[in-house]
């Protein structure tokens, strides 16, 4: 799960980083006064979207005077942002944030992450910040710092000092970036984290060290124990159908193409995606129904698929082990039953009693194209398309 | 032999009394395997399909000689019982539970490293299929029955994608040794090479098919272990060639996040690594079959 900017940097001030004074708005009225409220001279206003690369799109304005912020506000509220990391349909920006301007006299890179060859916490660090991580390992890699934390014991002052000092940041203010570094890696160590990027860390001409951008991921899978980061999901920054998958326990990713996936299993579904593209086809989902494949899910399942208006074929490829293809069968024209589906529909059942699902399926009044393997079901999807 | 389970492997249930552990146990023990009873907290004492329930993992190894535990415990305490198994002396656990965060396995990983090598756990999973080796032990949630018996190793993230490589393989008449689902999540017990590196060392088994997918180390790190110490060959299957990158596709591990960890790159490293790729899912069991007659293991 990801989280804005503004929320995160708040993560961040409770575990002792520093960040710029700011605030959240809602309206072009309230942003004038925040503006007013912050003080100084010149102010930062900040579209707040699911998004990295802000800026080059238009979606970070600096002001100076608290009209122009006012104004700033107005232009960006209730757009959508397209950057080149959300898609051609961008995201929409419902809440702006409004920030001080810093004096910056170095950029650093600051990030933590699970490195999973040593199943540690890993810091890296560089002295390029404002890039891209995978912009500095092109273009810069030897200005990388990485330092893997023992998870037992955690980051150490010595750790974070050798990071420090390794960003060439002067001596006076090696425990402030210290400081920095741990409180970066307490908030991931501590709420359940796969990402805490810092991007740009700056020091500014007043020698504080700031966040003056920050990216947060969370553990789907903690969020049981972690309420208070759970009420920070923003389901506008999210595809609808995606939002509607997951709140009833399937996983679902919305892609370009054009035939509908319903599959068990995630291994099988990016499997059977890819037959479909080596057919000669797009898929225009990923959805694993989860092992069970029962006939409550197939019905979701097809309700979802049915919301998509890109789709012009749907693939059903279950593969029942424990749940038997008569059940599997069943649920699908039961699922049929109640929704209705306008376009071909290409069905592949394996497994447990595999001849009599395709027998209940055949006996019954859906209008299906039947499939054997893998390779003949993606092949009758795409010629399907006409 | 095959690996890790054999005939006799005595197996302990924890999370035995619930719902989804009573199901599987009770599959296990129709197909053979040989189940001495279960744990569950406060259940001890009690009598569960005709098998003993301990308190405690520690009480149920020294009653009944177990070696082995499977995993039904829900994501928030799963990371206590697997600690629990490793510190009774359990030699296997094989953990089915989905939905275990990723800080809780760091922290299981880490706490196995208190154990000398030879008294250390192995831990496959989470959120993983199991383990068969057919006609002899089934510790997991497989349909038993589409696996034949025979001599080819098949490892696996994914469950289904397993499935369907062994239903190719009972229709090309090609047997399994002893099967592996080592799980979907970013953070696993036994890796690939761990796995690989037993059936090298097992005298039943002739040839190694890896079901590999998007995201991580693992893959490529099997291929460079395999290059260089493996006498057989290994057969590998990379999922995700249409997955964008940057996204989870549904196994919280499949997502793409540095080079080497796309499907594409992933195949490439691995052929440079001498493995033969299946270049689609469906002809994972005529690939392994084409590999096993160009090298006379027929």
């Amino acid at each position: 799960m990801d989280i804005h900017e503004y929320q995160a940097k708040k993560i961040l001030s409770d575990f002792g980083v520093k960040i710029p004074t700011g605030g959240i708005v809602y309206s072009p009225e309230n942003a004038e006064n925040k503006a007013r409220e912050i003080g100084g001279s010149k102010w930062v206003v900040k579209a707040q979207v699911h998004s990295g690369a802000r800026g080059k799109a238009g979606g970070i304005i600096i002001c100076n005077s608290p009209l122009e912020v006012a104004d700033a506000t107005d232009k960006l509220l209730g757009k959508k942002l397209i950057t080149n990391q959300t898609g051609p349909d961008g995201k929409i920006i419902n809440r702006i944030y409004i920030e001080e301007a810093t004096d910056i006299k170095h950029e650093l890179y600051l990030g933590l992450v699970f490195d999973r060859s040593s199943e540690s916490i890993m810091v890296v660090a560089s002295t390029e910040g404002g890039m891209s991580v995978e912009e500095i390992s092109k273009e810069k890699p030897e200005t990388i710092i990485r330092s893997k934390i023992e998870v037992a014991v955690g980051i150490q002052q010595f750790q974070a000092r050798e990071i420090a000092f390794g960003l060439g940041i002067e001596s006076k203010l090696i425990s402030r970036a210290a400081n920095t570094i741990i409180g970066c890696y307490k908030a991931f160590s501590e709420l359940d984290a796969t990402m805490v990027e810092v991007n740009p860390l700056v020091v500014s001409y007043q020698d504080e060290i700031l966040a003056l951008d920050c990216k947060m991921s969370f553990d789907n899978n903690a969020m049981f124990r972690r309420d208070e980061i759970a009420e920070l999901r923003d389901k506008t920054q999210e595809n609808s159908n995606e939002v509607y998958a997951s709140d009833r326990g399937m996983n679902y990713v919305s892609l370009d193409g054009n035939i509908g996936n319903i599959i068990n299993g995630a291994g099988l579904a990016m499997a059977s995606m890819d037959m479909i593209k080596l057919a000669g086809g797009e898929p225009a989902n990923f959805l694993d129904v989860g092992g069970g494949a029962t006939p409550e899910k197939i019905v979701k399942a097809f309700k979802l698929i049915s919301m998509d208006t890109k789709v012009k074929v749907i693939l059903v490829n279950i593969f029942a082990g424990i749940n038997r293809c008569d059940w599997v069968a069943e649920g699908i024209v039961q699922a049929l039953s109640k929704i209705e589906i306008k376009h071909p529909l290409v069905i592949r059942l394996a497994g447990t009693n595999v001849e009599k699902g395709n027998e209940i399926l055949k006996k019954s009044n859906i209008n299906y194209i039947e499939a054997s393997t893998l390779e003949d079901a993606a092949n009758k999807a795409v010629k399907a398309l006409g | 032999m095959s690996i890790i389970i054999h005939k006799n492997t005595k197996i302990l249930v924890q999370g035995f009394t619930g719902k989804i552990g009573s199901f599987h146990a009770e599959e296990m023990i129709k197909y053979g395997s040989n189940v001495v009873g279960g744990v569950t907290p406060g259940k001890g004492g009690m009598t569960h399909l005709n098998l003993p329930v301990f308190n405690t993992v520690k009480e149920a190894v020294d009653q009944t000689g177990a070696s082995t535990s499977i995993l039904f415990v829900p994501p928030a305490f799963a990371a206590d019982s697997a600690m629990e198994a490793a510190d009774a002396g359990i030699k296997t656990c094989v953990a089915i539970t989905d939905g275990i965060p990723s800080h809780d396995m760091v922290k299981i990983k880490r706490y196995m490293r208190r154990y000398p090598k030879e008294k250390k756990m192995g831990l496959v999973g989470p959120n993983c299929a199991g383990i068969i080796s057919p006609g002899k032990s089934m510790l997991g949630i497989m349909p038993g029955h589409i696996y034949k018996e025979g001599k080819i190793g098949i490892v696996s993230r994914s469950g289904t994608l397993g499935y369907e490589a062994a239903q190719q393989f009972k229709d090309l008449e090609i047997g399994v040794s002893t099967s592996v689902g080592i799980g979907g999540d970013p953070i696993n017990g036994s890796s690939f090479r761990d796995i690989i590196e037993k059936f090298e060392n097992d005298d039943e088994t002739i040839a190694v098919l890896m079901i590999g997918e998007i995201g991580g180390p693992q893959e490529v790190e099997a291929g460079q272990f395999a290059k260089e110490n493996m006498s057989k060959p290994v057969i590998a299957y990379i999922a995700g060639l249409t997955a964008p990158k940057g996204r989870v596709m549904g196994h919280a591990g499949a997502i793409v996040s540095a080079y080497g960890e796309s499907a594409i790159e992933k195949v490439e490293l691995l052929k440079e690594c001498g493995v033969t790729i299946s270049k689609n899912p469906s002809v994972m069991g005529e690939t392994v079959k084409k590999v096993l007659v160009e090298n006379n293991l027929n």
